[in-house]
């Protein structure tokens, strides 16, 4: 079978004066549909390069990048553009919404730039704004909304576009336990109605509310298992210990 | 993402920010209403030269005989008049100017400055109620054919005499004129400042006396045509004649009041386009002020164009968007600047007629086409202008526009 999501063997490497840096160093791994894996390391890791390369941000020094068996990895900007907008859906730690833009506006952009009309984008972003709970607040400005309402909106913008892949790049890092613990709820929620969920953290205890852990050390994959492995959680270093 | 969504986008972020937009449009603005007055003040000066060329008679040719008088060849009064004759489909008549050197005397009064010309009746048109050179008679009647026929001693004096000379009505008074004794038969409406020298200072006898008494010819001649359309051919017929007289077509030039005013116009079209070049410049300036505002704008909205290319804005859509609003910023300009340009017109217009008097005919008139090239060219400004920073923005790494703080 096809998988949605696959990496073969893929190195990103900068170059920083005289030195490279392998952020990713060699990365093999495939995720399939209606999979909720999380992407687990800590900084320097690679986990950000790794998303960068699954939200097509961002292209491979080598390797090749199959999503929906299409090779990303060679695309120019707009074929990028393109792949971005109708296949995957962002969450950010910092919402990123438009502050000018009302939340109806923000909900119904990448819409917008998959050229949905004027009447279409307004029922699919009502919509979307209905499965978050804020339909009636699609008139406010984000700024008149809650840290955790805002990231349901992004949540919402996110799922307006109907996306393959629902990429949340530490989405709880600005929320409070309790918000954090309900957006990751409503991630739960999507991947149990069939969505394929992507969660990028360094917190192991967020890692585990996914149903598969893929941890990263250095560039390279070190775990990638069930959540509910005791190794899934366990730090590098206390690894070492355990090995001695 | 079409145009009217991306321009509703540009007026949303340009409100944002009221007082920012509103310097950065001020280059265009000025430039803009500095390039409807000129040409306002230009067109306005084009339709009052041609009304007052009109008002000296379109069908008229004026014949200015060249050089020195003394050579064997010269015109003879006589043999214009014959010319008229002739040619009675395309001449309705002529008349000389002399300019006689007379010494004018009313009592021990002595006006040295004083113009003195010989005309005949033609100078006159009573029809038009204008003379040739556009003056009116305010009293009296002009001087007539039978006056140069009889060589009567008549004349007809201008506003500046009849003031200072007679106190104000000079009719059927006289002066002397190099000691003959002239009555004043008419007088002639203020055409200028009524000063000493100035055009009111003027003397018109008929061109058989001028003759008689100074003894000069005339070296000028002005002819009507039939009409302004048998103009060019009546122009033909004198250059021919004239020719023939001097067999040299250096002796004299023959101007229609139509090739007088195409001169003047084309005079007053070259000094317009540079007029209208120079105010340009403040366009360009403006230009340069809308590109460094929206170098800045693009800096400040990175995080916003990194989000919009998350999304899955093509570049060519992140360009788009911040040419329009480059253009919507100028265009917005441009229509304050056309309203700002034709508003100073109107108070220029209101200006001129309170110090000219409010019977000058003058208006600084703002042309459609002076507008509509105007708001173009600032349009154009800003989209040319704003592509720099709009394909700086569109260039943006997505990645490193989602992390700018």
């Amino acid at each position: 079978m096809e998988h949605l999501i696959e990496f073969r063997d893929i190195y990103k490497i900068y170059h920083m004066g005289d030195s490279d840096v392998h952020a990713l160093d060699g990365v093999s791994l495939t995720v399939d549909q209606g999979e909720f894996v999380a992407i687990v390391g800590q900084s320097g890791s690679g986990k950000s390069t790794a998303m960068n390369i699954i939200g097509c941000l961002d292209v491979p020094t080598s390797g090749s990048y199959l999503l929906a068996g299409i090779d990303v990895s060679t695309m120019d900007d707009d074929q990028q553009a393109e792949i971005r907008n109708k296949m995957l859906g962002f969450i950010f730690q910092q919402y990123n919404l438009i502050a000018k833009l009302s939340v109806q506006e923000n909900v119904e952009l990448p819409l917008l730039y998959a050229g949905v009309s004027a009447e279409e984008r307004r029922a699919r972003a009502a919509r979307a704004l209905e499965r978050v709970g804020l339909a009636d607040k699609r008139k406010n400005l984000p700024s008149q909304l809650s840290g955790g309402q805002q990231q349901r909106v992004s949540i919402a913008r996110a799922l307006a576009g109907d996306p393959s892949v629902i990429l949340a790049d530490e989405p709880t890092g600005a929320l409070d336990s309790r918000t954090g613990r309900e957006v990751l709820a409503f991630l739960q929620q999507l991947n149990a109605e069939g969505n394929t969920v992507i969660l990028i953290t360094h917190d192991n205890s967020i890692a585990v509310k996914a149903r598969r852990i893929v941890r990263l050390q250095d560039g390279r994959v070190i775990y990638d298992g069930p959540s509910d492995d005791p190794r899934a959680v366990v730090q590098p270093e206390e690894q070492e210990e355990a090995a001695v | 993402m079409n145009f009217t969504q991306s321009f509703r986008l540009a007026l949303k972020s340009l409100s944002t920010s009221k007082m920012r937009s509103l310097l950065t449009m001020l280059g265009i603005i000025i430039g803009v209403a500095a390039v409807i007055i000129i040409t306002s003040l230009g067109h306005g000066m084009q339709v009052y030269m041609n009304e007052q060329f009109e008002s000296l008679g379109s069908n008229q040719v004026d014949a200015m005989i060249l050089g020195d008088n003394d050579s064997s060849r010269h015109v003879d009064i006589e043999d214009m008049f014959a010319l008229v004759e002739r040619y009675p489909q395309y001449l309705s008549g002529v008349t000389p100017e002399i300019r006689a050197p007379l010494t004018v005397r009313h009592g021990a009064d002595e006006f040295t400055r004083t113009t003195v010309k010989g005309v005949s009746e033609t100078y006159y048109s009573v029809e038009r109620g204008t003379s040739m050179n556009g003056e009116k008679l305010a009293k009296g009647r002009f001087l007539s054919y039978v006056d140069a026929q009889r060589q009567q001693s008549v004349c007809v004096v201008g506003a500046y005499l009849e003031r200072e000379a007679f106190g104000g009505s000079a009719l059927g008074k006289s002066l002397t004129l190099s000691g003959v004794p002239f009555t004043v038969v008419g007088v002639m409406d203020e055409c200028a400042d009524v000063t000493e020298g100035s055009g009111d200072d003027v003397v018109y006898l008929p061109y058989t006396q001028a003759v008689r008494l100074s003894g000069t010819t005339s070296s000028e001649y002005l002819f009507a045509a039939t009409s302004r359309e048998t103009a060019p051919a009546a122009k033909g017929l004198v250059e021919r004649e004239l020719f023939k007289i001097f067999q040299d077509s250096d002796r004299y030039v023959v101007l229609t009041a139509a090739e007088m005013m195409d001169a003047m116009n084309t005079m007053l079209d070259l000094l317009m386009t540079i007029l209208t070049l120079i105010a340009a410049l403040s366009l360009l300036v403006g230009g340069i002020g809308i590109m460094n505002i929206m170098l800045v704008s693009v800096t400040e909205r990175t995080r916003e164009i990194g989000i919009r290319k998350s999304l899955g804005a093509k570049p060519k859509n992140i360009r788009w968007q911040f040419v329009i609003e480059a253009g919507t910023t100028s265009a917005i300009g441009g229509v304050l600047g056309i309203g700002l340009g034709i508003l100073a017109a109107n108070l220029l217009t209101w200006i001129l007629s309170m110090v000219l008097g409010s019977e000058n005919s003058f208006r600084a008139v703002p042309t459609l086409s002076g507008i509509l090239v105007a708001f173009g060219v600032s349009v154009a400004i800003g989209v040319l202008f704003g592509y720099l920073p709009a394909n700086k923005a569109a260039k943006l790494n997505p990645i490193d526009a989602l992390r700018y703080e």
